[in-house]
């Protein structure tokens, strides 16, 4: 268990006060009363629910998997749709719920469509017959519900965003967070528009549009179904670069600014979640680990958290939320005359050789072999590197490549003070052996 | 594994014998390999390609087993080693290529190079692949003497390169010691028949039964072929010369080992007490296998210490691991025989003096020393012998002065029609030895062939 820390992990997001800020993800496992509990019983601090709407019918293979060598599921897809369980039986049991854990927090999520009658419908009937916490929209999904004029089909056009928020802002008592789709090229749009709509939060993302790959011995995509397949929502630890970015770019828009935002995307453990945190999310949600591993992974996520607080000196999660904004800049903004360049320590190296031949062949031709003594090692180009980092990524020994600055002297410029006649640029080596015919 | 000891009175039954020789180092299940696959770093120009022989491209085929394409794998292995299913077993990989692995610095534990060529090439076995064919008849005929690991591995790159090849062996059956003298714990006969076979396919043409020089001269030989690879191994066990020597309880560890491995399990078993003479591998196997067929105790007698012993390591250690007493500077003086049977190997103790001229420490007797180690069979493991007859009877072959054919770099005889490779050429080394010396020679004879 946890050890005994002075860390407050209470989260708020939009008024939603949880006990911490680990919710589970509107998915699979928040389908039912039991799932749910179970998972509140193991330290999680809400729960988004599977997502109520229309009827609908499922198909049967429904997830699809992407391995790493022998890392499993390094990715998921699913063509799975919202709940297909009638209505009321989601109502009572999570009126069930939030009896029994009255502290947590238990968010519906809705879809619906696009008709103001059936949303102010669907609003009133779930807060009145279950007393949730929150409603999450769900504007995200990009497979089946979208042909539908659904999910991410709404999400995509930012104009039926903030139609429907306000619809549902008409009605609704409790916070409302809108769930925004990956599936756009600037998130910030769609953002705006629900911001326009009164909602209260955003959360981001939900899955990406994806195709997890071909069957090779009967042609057609994994997962298929009877042999046909369809494009399907992505997520799970790949898709986490992808998630930080989007949540990045909402917290660091001014037009946004003070929009709560609730993180989700490939999180699977504290440092996840506490990236996602750094970059202004007052909680997060989580579906794909514990599709992988259960409802367990929560207790090592509050209490990696709440470690790493302790010994950081945060006393609570507004204590470093949102600090690593400031640092997402333009690329126009990097310092030119910020030079680092690879140092490799000889008395750890095993003698793989990858940086050598990830830096010949991979990228800028500035490490040479050098057997000396029976020994091989691999040396430094003092006068080509250019500091990219690919051989310290490459290497699989811990801290046996380290990028180390380069004093140069030079007052720090960026490209945008540079190309408007600002500042002088540090001498460039000479990177690339010039060819003669 | 714990071994099946025989009570007394009672010997061990078929069951129990079959136990004891299970492999040391199992096939990999298909989950194993996808796992310990993924674990190799794809070094560049990596160390353990270049620890071994025959230079397996091994991050090569193991990058290809994590991608699902054995067969590639297996592709590549056996490209560049003819004899890799029996290599993948037998190589003494601890001091090749897993003892090159830069993994034993990252996670003290090597990749398992052994097992995971296995793997690929066993499905070579157990799928019928055909991964070679026959290269266009190039019309020229060649004489490969001894189907060994060295002429199956010359044989097969003969085939690929057009060439007609006869194969000659004494024995009945194709592998030479691949079949008839590795440990079986390591190595068992059908899989070195298996191997041959792969080989023989190819459509070379084997004569079992025939000794050149015997039933066959080298004159008809070279009238016969346009040339001649030598691929003769080794003879006899070096013999101790120590009275009592010549009774039929003293007996050469490759004949004990041929016994054991061509008999059925519980149809071979030896005495309650046996000692081996001798410190290298083949003392190894003769110990640990007199023990997994039954005998009560086993003694590996060594006339110098440990530290001399030509024996790797690891197989010392599996010699303690198998309950086999060690008596290091100990040499034997005489077979003691007692109302017509052995009863014990009289010995005298040695103690180490300075090195020599190749920095082995040289032994001599301590006086007074002379002790008897009961036994009822003495397992003689001294060395074999060079077959310096057969080969000086072929004209323009050269000997060393220690009876190993000599040879170029590319394995040429001073005969130009005569090429050699293996045990005949390098004293007694591992298989992978004898198969890069084949497959070398194969290159040297096809340049010839050719005329190059």
């Amino acid at each position: 268990m946890a050890v005994a820390t002075n860390v407050d992990l209470t989260s708020n997001l939009a008024g939603i006060v949880s006990p911490n800020p680990f919710w589970l993800a509107s998915a699979p496992p928040t389908n039912t009363y039991g799932q749910v509990a179970r998972a509140f019983d193991c330290g999680w601090g809400g729960a988004v629910w599977k997502t109520i709407g229309q009827p609908i019918v499922n198909v049967y293979s429904r997830y699809g998997g992407i391995d790493s060598g022998t890392q499993k599921l390094i990715g998921l897809n699913n063509i799975e749709l919202i709940t297909d369980r009638p209505v009321e039986d989601n109502l009572r049991e999570m009126k069930l719920v939030k009896k029994r854990y009255p502290k947590h927090s238990l968010i519906a999520s809705l879809m619906v469509e696009s008709k103001r009658e059936v949303w102010h419908e669907i609003v009133k009937r779930t807060y009145g017959e279950t007393g949730c916490d929150g409603f999450e929209l769900n504007f995200g999904c990009p497979h089946g519900m979208s042909e539908r004029g659904m999910g991410a089909a709404v999400g995509q056009v930012p104009e039926y965003c903030q139609q429907i928020v306000e619809w549902v802002k008409e009605v609704s008592t409790i916070p409302v967070i809108t769930k925004l789709t990956p599936n756009v090229a600037d998130i910030t749009y769609p953002a705006r528009a629900a911001k326009r709509g009164k909602t209260d939060a955003v959360s981001a993302i939900n899955t990406i549009n994806s195709l997890m790959g071909v069957d090779l011995d009967v042609m057609a995509p994994r997962p298929n179904v009877a042999g046909k397949g369809s494009h399907g929502g992505y997520c799970g630890p790949a898709v986490k670069p992808i998630a930080l970015n989007f949540v990045s770019s909402i917290a660091a828009d001014p037009e946004l600014a003070g929009l709560p935002i609730s993180g989700i995307g490939g999180i699977s453990t504290w440092k996840d979640a506490a990236e996602f945190i750094a970059l202004g999310c007052a909680n997060v949600q989580v579906c794909t680990a514990v599709m992988h591993y259960g409802f367990r992974i929560v207790e090592d996520m509050i209490d990696g958290l709440s470690n790493w607080m302790s010994d950081k000196g945060y006393a609570r999660l507004t204590d470093f939320q949102g600090l690593a904004v400031p640092s997402i800049q333009k690329w126009e903004n990097l310092d030119l005359n910020h030079f680092i360049r690879a140092h490799i320590d000889q008395t750890t190296c095993i003698g793989c050789e990858l940086c050598f031949i990830a830096c010949e062949d991979g990228a800028h031709q500035a490490l040479a072999l050098a057997p000396k003594n029976g020994k091989r090692l691999v040396e430094v180009k003092e006068d080509m590197c250019v500091g990219c980092n690919l051989c310290s990524l490459v290497c699989p020994v811990p801290g046996c490549i380290t990028m180390r600055k380069v004093e140069n002297g030079a007052p720090s410029v960026s490209w945008k003070q540079y190309s408007s006649g600002a500042g002088t640029l540090a001498p460039r080596p000479q990177h690339y052996h010039t060819v003669e015919e | 594994m714990s071994l099946r000891t025989a009570g007394a009175g009672a010997p061990l039954t078929a069951a129990d014998i079959a136990h004891n020789f299970l492999e040391l180092h199992p096939a990999l299940t298909d989950a194993e390999a996808v796992a310990e696959s993924n674990r190799c770093l794809f070094c560049y120009d990596a160390p353990c390609t270049i620890a071994c022989p025959t230079h397996i491209d091994v991050p090569g085929f193991i990058k290809k087993i994590a991608n699902d394409n054995l067969k590639g794998a297996a592709r590549v292995i056996l490209d560049a080693n003819p004899m890799g299913h029996s290599c993948a077993r037998a190589c003494p990989v601890e001091v090749l290529c897993e003892g090159a692995c830069v993994m034993n610095q990252q996670e003290h534990r090597a990749i398992a190079i052994g097992r995971l060529q296995r793997h690929a090439t066993d499905a070579v076995l157990a799928k019928s692949w055909k991964l070679f064919a026959p290269g266009t008849p190039s019309g020229k005929k060649v004489a490969v003497v001894g189907a060994g690991p060295a002429g199956l591995a010359c044989a097969q790159e003969l085939r690929r390169a057009g060439h007609a090849v006869v194969m000659f062996d004494a024995r009945k059956q194709p592998g030479g010691l691949n079949t008839f003298g590795i440990a079986q714990y390591k190595l068992r006969p059908d899989t070195a028949l298996a191997e041959a076979k792969t080989i023989l396919d190819l459509g070379v043409e084997l004569r079992t039964g025939v000794t050149i020089g015997a039933d066959l001269s080298f004159e008809q030989l070279g009238r016969d072929f346009d040339a001649i690879f030598l691929g003769v191994g080794l003879g006899g066990t070096h013999s101790l010369g120590i009275p009592g020597e010549g009774h039929a309880a003293v007996v050469d560890a490759l004949s004990f080992i041929e016994q054991l491995k061509t008999r059925p399990y519980g149809t071979f078993a030896p005495p309650a007490r046996v000692l081996v003479i001798g410190g290298g591998n083949t003392a190894v196997d003769a110990a640990t296998q007199a023990k997994r067929l039954g005998a009560e105790r086993v003694a590996f007698v060594y006339r110098r210490s440990e530290d001399e012993a030509p024996a790797y390591d690891f197989e010392i250690a599996l010699v303690r691991a198998s309950g086999c007493e060690l008596h290091w500077l100990t040499a034997p003086v005489e077979v003691v025989v007692e109302g017509g049977a052995v009863t014990g190997l009289k010995c005298v103790k040695m103690a180490l003096g300075a090195p020599d001229a190749s920095g082995r420490r040289g032994v001599t007797p301590v006086a007074g020393s002379e002790h008897v180690l009961p036994c009822d069979l003495v397992i003689k493991a001294l060395g074999q012998t060079k077959r310096v007859e057969l080969l000086r009877a072929i004209p323009g072959v050269q000997l060393d002065g220690a009876g190993r054919v000599v040879i170029d770099e590319h394995g040429r005889t001073a005969n130009p029609k005569v090429f050699a490779g293996g045990d005949c050429v390098n004293g007694g080394k591992e298989i992978v030895n004898a198969a890069a010396d084949g497959k070398r020679a194969a290159a040297a004879i096809s340049s010839f062939l050719e005329g190059h």
